[in-house]
């Protein structure tokens, strides 16, 4: 887990691809946004994100904590709809535009064509009901069956995910279970209907280390046998270059780099990105000591005028005088390989180098 | 689930002595003599002492008790000897007053206290938790302010106000509804439910403008922090209708305070609503309490407070068998 051994056969990001051809992505985001009006001003959760997905891939969303990845999940699964948040942009999903889709129609997709994944699924999963209940509720939304045959669905989906004697399981509730066939259950819930694209935000987070790899292999596999596109948001670097074909780091509700995992652990582009991987702890360090990156995330409220990662930045200075602090820089994508910041690729590389 | 009746049972039981040993002692500590009450006015030594040898009053504390609790178990005699007289099972004692089986005083004024209510009660778990779930689910817009406001107001309303003005509007200006009568106390009576009916609407409006506005308070509380449950998400992530999110995912799990509540005042109500019986002269157990109380007649004080101590805890008997109902987590222990 801890080690960065990106999976074999990643894929790039095709945004590129489908742009000069002119057709349409699976999952096609475009300049989304999210704000969110309170007492105190304008929160801007999410700025302008773009990426596109394709069936049977895997996208990591990393970042810190209040960087705008669980509200970008939210605003995809259409779940910001009916709160005072704005949504904006376009989040094209099988041409279907996510962001301006009305609630009703929302609804038919989420759970059959959009499942989701939270991160603690103690408090995600509801206490008074059945584990196999709350499963076959999914499953009886979205389908025209019996009570007996969503029972069936539900104890073979519970087998699926690997629920010893599910059928005795489906009448627990979810106090009965330990904390990763709990999240196992979820993952059922979230699959009964077969979902096209799964959404999982930080899935393992709340589980403990030895649970963790199982639950990833899991959905791993899950999705291989579905062929389904997947949206893994997620703190640990360590997942993502277990389980991911492409990357995108956020910061301050923007996209800083994006790319294939295994540029964006060998060939960096981002101060942010070298900062994050720099504090990952190693088991080879000799130090002892963690390095973090110095300073505090930007206020939402109030985000600066250039960079918006400026302020921690120790390289800053190298783009010239007042340039990052100043100027907000462009996502610039080439070869799949996006970044957001004024210095060029020699200078990163002579950074990346004498680190 | 009835081993957990069991136990309750046996604490109900235990909690029952303790109460009416301590209404006991009060009565005993305090300053009223029954005896003098009794013997009316033209009073001597003498008399007085024949009338606490008549009351009882003349054996020790402890005896004393254990007598009466033993009338809670089988009839017993009663009165000075040589003039003594049965008091049937369950025994309650005799008035001071008046002399009559406290069962009987009992048996008259419960029903009336039960007209209140059940009216008063139905009134207000409606209209508070309906009000209270409309404002959580319009939390922030001016309905959900015009009803935190309005219960706002209902909440510092005392009940003679409310009681008072309600007469005065709807009985003596409008005659719109009939003053209260005694010759009503239940629904299958001779007069039929909607007599019933008019005949408390107003005590029940006056119960439940006070009642509603704490109803509404918490149930809008805990359906806002409810609504922002992780669990709701997972159940909208589902693509469940917004119907089926509010009422089977939310409602169930924001209710169980409001259950709690409705416990409490279910129990403290049937003990007899003291100030709404006394403003709408509804001779119920509080009434009947409040007159006992001032002429110092220790069994009718005794016998009302243990009932309503006991309506109180079967109350929270319930309530506990509700939330095992409800919350499958309570079955546990």
């Amino acid at each position: 887990m801890t080690q960065l051994q990106p999976s074999p056969g990643g894929q790039p990001a095709t945004r590129t691809a489908h742009q000069a051809a002119g057709t349409a992505a699976f999952l096609d985001v475009r300049n989304l946004s999210v704000k969110f009006p309170t007492d105190d001003g304008l929160v801007s959760a999410v700025n302008g994100m773009d990426f596109s997905l394709e069936r049977g891939q895997t996208l990591g969303i990393v970042g810190e904590s209040g960087s705008g990845k669980s509200v970008t999940s939210q605003a995809l699964m259409g779940l910001l709809k009916g709160t005072s948040a704005r949504v904006t942009g376009q989040a094209l999903f099988q041409g279907k535009d996510l962001v301006t889709l009305p609630e009703s129609g929302m609804r038919q997709l989420r759970g059959r064509n959009i499942g989701m994944i939270f991160q603690d699924p103690l408090s995600a999963l509801h206490p008074f009901f059945t584990v196999g209940h709350q499963i076959a509720e999914a499953y009886l939304v979205h389908n025209k069956a019996s009570k007996k045959q969503a029972r069936a669905a539900a104890v073979d989906m519970l087998g699926r995910v690997g629920i010893p004697s599910p059928e005795q399981r489906y009448d627990e509730y979810p106090h009965h279970f330990s904390g990763g066939m709990r999240q196992r259950a979820m993952i059922a819930m979230a699959l009964i209907c077969e979902p096209e694209l799964l959404i999982a935000d930080e899935p393992t987070t709340a589980l403990d280390v030895t649970v963790q790899a199982q639950i990833l292999d899991l959905m791993s596999e899950l999705q291989q046998e579905t062929n389904s596109a997947l949206i893994l948001i997620t703190h640990d670097l360590g997942v993502v270059a277990e389980v991911c074909d492409s990357v995108l780091v956020m910061y301050g509700g923007q996209c800083v780099e994006s790319g294939p995992v295994d540029e964006i652990f060998y060939d960096t582009q981002h101060p942010y990105t070298l900062g994050l991987l720099k504090s990952m702890p190693t088991l080879s360090s000799s130090s002892g000591r963690l390095n973090p990156i110095p300073g505090q995330p930007p206020s939402l409220l109030d985000l600066p005028k250039g960079c918006i990662f400026s302020a921690r930045c120790e390289y800053a200075a190298l783009a010239g005088d007042g340039v990052c602090a100043g100027q907000r820089p462009e996502l610039v994508v080439e070869d799949g390989h996006g970044k957001r910041c004024h210095l060029s690729g020699p200078q990163i590389v002579t950074i990346r180098n004498t680190r | 689930m009835i081993r957990f009746i069991f136990r309750r049972t046996g604490s109900l039981i235990l909690l029952l002595v303790a109460v009416s040993f301590i209404t006991f002692t009060l009565f005993q500590l305090g300053p009223a003599d029954p005896a003098s009450a009794a013997c009316g006015q033209e009073c001597t030594p003498e008399r007085i002492a024949e009338a606490r040898v008549a009351l009882g009053m003349d054996h020790p504390f402890l005896i004393q008790y254990i007598d009466y609790m033993r009338g809670l178990v089988s009839p017993r005699m009663i009165g000075a000897p040589g003039a003594e007289s049965i008091c049937q099972w369950p025994c309650l004692g005799k008035s001071f007053q008046t002399n009559e089986n406290v069962s009987d005083i009992i048996a008259r004024s419960l029903p009336y206290t039960l007209s209140m209510a059940v009216g008063a009660l139905v009134l207000w778990t409606v209209s508070g938790v309906g009000l209270g779930l409309l404002a959580a689910l319009r939390k922030g817009s001016a309905t959900d302010k015009f009803i935190v406001g309005a219960a706002s107001v209902g909440v510092s309303l005392p009940i003679p106000v409310t009681g008072l003005f309600l007469l005065l509007v709807f009985v003596n200006q409008l005659h719109l509804l009939p003053f209260t009568t005694n010759e009503i106390n239940s629904p299958f009576g001779p007069q039929g439910p909607g007599a019933w009916v008019l005949n408390y609407f107003l005590p029940w409006v006056a119960l439940a403008v006070l009642f509603s506005a704490a109803y509404i308070r918490v149930t809008r509380t805990n359906m806002i922090e409810t609504f922002s449950e992780d669990f709701i998400r997972t159940a909208r992530a589902k693509g469940l209708a917004p119907r089926t999110v509010t009422f089977k995912h939310g409602v169930r799990a924001g209710i169980t305070p409001v259950v709690t509540m409705l416990g409490m005042d279910i129990g403290l109500l049937l003990g007899g609503a003291v100030l709404t019986e006394q403003i709408f002269s509804v001779p119920g157990l509080g009434f009947t309490a409040v007159r006992a109380a001032i002429s110092g007649d220790l069994p009718v004080t005794m016998a009302i407070t243990m009932l309503a101590a006991f309506f109180v805890i079967v109350a929270n008997v319930v309530v506990d068998l509700a939330y095992a109902a409800i919350d499958p987590r309570v079955r546990l222990q």
